[in-house]
């Protein structure tokens, strides 16, 4: 079904697919999802779909090898973080996931990645299409130089879903906890929001469109602390209805709000995948260990 | 000013030093007064003699009157505002989408490789002498339009009026690339991030985000194609007419006398009254005027429009 979907140019409802698994309220797994990094099949697992599969995936900048066989599978309707020092690969795994790599000349990728069963480096995918479905949140708030409603609009307008516009952009604001404060002012341009409000507007425009995935690199890492932990419990929040990936180098935050953690290491490497709670009280090892209790890194 | 000894001096100045850093400031204040000063004296001279025309032609006679006649000291703006016009009107239609066009090219499509050639290219454009531009007006352009087809005169506006918007295509397609490539590539990340194309990105994020250098890169090629002289003195003939309103079309095929055509012609003529010559600075003096106006509306709009980036 996914195949068809990306590939067509035909903008289908891009809801249908990822509200199969009804949410479970308490935030819990259902069950034991701990994946091995040697790459286990994880479709055997019970509960949850797993939405993004990455199977001995590689990307290189030019010489440079930034992932290694990278094997890991992130489950829908969850918080998966990945944490890791600078320059580990986690924003390169990111990006591999919609694509957004395509934009840089010198990058190259090896191995698969699944998104909903179907390999988005296949020949036939459009990472056009792709992206309408993987949204992606960037480090610093990037709204566009337009008004707040403009903003959100973008995405609805180039997928020519413009009906009950007015009603989708008041529905995505209100999803970022946005609404309250700019719902006088939707004509006011972006810019003139204060950096938090930004962001949540970004995560707006990404929501509007209401797509499977949303990626976050480092969503919080330019704001101030109010505004950091307004965009945390709205990430939770938005598990309820998205998977949401983020890369974060804040270990806390991983701590606080995601329910899965993949932790990277120096070189590309995805050393340890599991749940949050036990990667952070129990770690397999010891290079972990170390860089959880900020041993380096 | 540092030294060696165990309690270093941190109070005593070169002698003079206050001085000389006074020199520099006023030197470097003179450089930047000074074109400034020659404008501004440009103006006053050019309105002084404008305004002893005034005293004996009436400024409404000037600015509507429809005939333009030095030989019967008949002196009246519009014929030559019909040329200027025109030239503008059909440069304009002719540079601006090309040059968008182009600095869309340049900015967001070409390969580095192909921008190497492209930029310097465009640049040896802006570099050609305008009066070759006109003698290509002349000698080629006309008879090319003729071969298609076209019912032009020898001395037409259609030739020169192409030719201005071809020079004045560098300067739009310059500034406008300018002014996308500022655009941050953050909110072109954003863009596709969002699934949109490039051509999405481009027309629905770079442009609008990059308004308000294109918008003042149109006005300033246009500034250029009102104030452009030679091209037109050489391919457009020394008709001052005015514009025929009922049959549009024939008025390309027409030589025109723009207003900067006809100055030059008041200025090199053998034989011409005081008040021939003077109108010459009221001709001038409506010039400056004109694109004056047009760059404090540019300011004004690029102000208002202008979005700030981190």
């Amino acid at each position: 079904m996914t195949q068809n979907e990306m590939t067509s140019d035909d903008s289908t409802d891009p809801a249908a697919v990822g509200t199969t698994a009804t949410p479970d309220p308490s935030g819990e797994p259902l069950v034991d999802q701990s994946i091995e990094v040697d790459g286990t099949d994880s479709s055997a697992q019970a509960g949850r779909e797993q939405v993004i599969e990455a199977r001995d995936l590689n990307v290189f900048y030019g010489d440079v090898q930034a992932l290694q066989d990278i094997t890991m599978s992130i489950p829908e309707n969850q918080v998966t973080a990945m944490i890791g020092p600078s320059g580990c690969g986690k924003s390169t795994f990111l990006r591999s996931i919609n694509r957004m790599n395509d934009l840089i000349d010198t990058a190259r990728v090896d191995g698969e990645l699944y998104f909903e069963g179907k390999n988005i480096y296949d020949d036939d995918v459009d990472p056009v299409a792709l992206r309408r479905r993987i949204g992606m949140v960037f480090q610093h708030p990037n709204p566009f130089p337009k008004s707040i409603y403009d903003n959100v609009a973008y995405g609805l307008r180039i997928q020519d879903e413009t009906e009950n516009l007015d009603q989708k952009v008041e529905t995505a604001l209100k999803r970022a906890a946005l609404w309250d404060e700019v719902e006088d002012q939707l004509d006011k341009s972006a810019l003139d929001l204060s950096g938090g409000q930004q962001q949540r507007l970004c995560i707006a425009r990404a929501i509007a469109v209401d797509p499977d995935v949303i990626l976050m690199d480092e969503p919080a890492s330019a704001l101030d602390p109010i505004a950091t932990s307004k965009i945390e419990d709205l990430i939770e929040e938005l598990a309820e209805e998205f998977t949401v990936v983020i890369v974060t180098h804040n270990m806390q935050q991983a701590a606080r709000i995601s329910d899965k953690t993949a932790v990277f290491l120096t070189g590309g490497e995805l050393v340890e995948f599991g749940d949050t709670q036990s990667i952070f009280e129990n770690p397999e090892h010891q290079r972990v260990e170390d860089y959880i209790t900020g041993k380096f890194g | 000013m540092s030294t060696e000894t165990p309690e270093p001096d941190i109070t005593s100045r070169p002698r003079g030093r206050a001085a000389r850093e006074r020199m520099y400031q006023y030197l470097l204040l003179l450089c930047a007064a000074l074109s400034i000063l020659v404008t501004i004296s440009i103006v006053a001279l050019l309105a002084r003699d404008a305004i002893t025309f005034f005293t004996l032609v009436n400024p409404l006679d000037f600015f509507g009157g429809t005939e333009f006649l030095l030989s019967r000291d008949v002196y009246g703006l519009l014929p030559l505002l019909s040329g200027t016009l025109l030239v503008t009107v059909i440069a304009a239609l002719i540079a601006l989408p090309t040059g968008v066009a182009a600095a869309v090219y340049l900015s967001e499509y070409a390969s580095d490789r192909m921008r190497s050639v492209l930029k310097p290219g465009l640049e040896v454009l802006a570099g050609i002498p305008t009066v070759v531009y006109g003698i290509f007006a002349l000698v080629y352009v006309t008879p090319f339009l003729r071969t298609i087809g076209l019912p032009v005169n020898t001395f037409n506006i259609l030739s020169p009026s192409i030719m201005v918007g071809i020079m004045i295509v560098p300067m739009v397609s310059s500034l406008s690339e300018d002014a996308m490539s500022a655009v941050p590539d953050s909110l072109r990340r954003a863009g596709y991030g969002m699934g949109a194309t490039k051509f999405e990105v481009t027309t629905g994020v770079v442009l609008p985000a990059a308004a308000s250098g294109i918008f003042s890169s149109f006005i300033l090629a246009l500034s250029r194609a009102i104030g452009e002289t030679m091209i037109v003195v050489v391919a457009a003939g020394s008709q001052p007419r005015m514009l025929n309103l009922a049959e549009p079309l024939q008025n390309l095929w027409q030589g025109f006398q723009p207003m900067t055509a006809a100055m030059v012609q008041i200025n090199s003529a053998d034989s011409v009254s005081q008040l021939g010559f003077s109108s010459m600075f009221a001709i001038g003096l409506t010039l400056f005027a004109i694109t004056f106006l047009l760059n404090l509306v540019s300011n004004r709009i690029a102000a208002r429009y202008r979005e700030e980036y981190e």
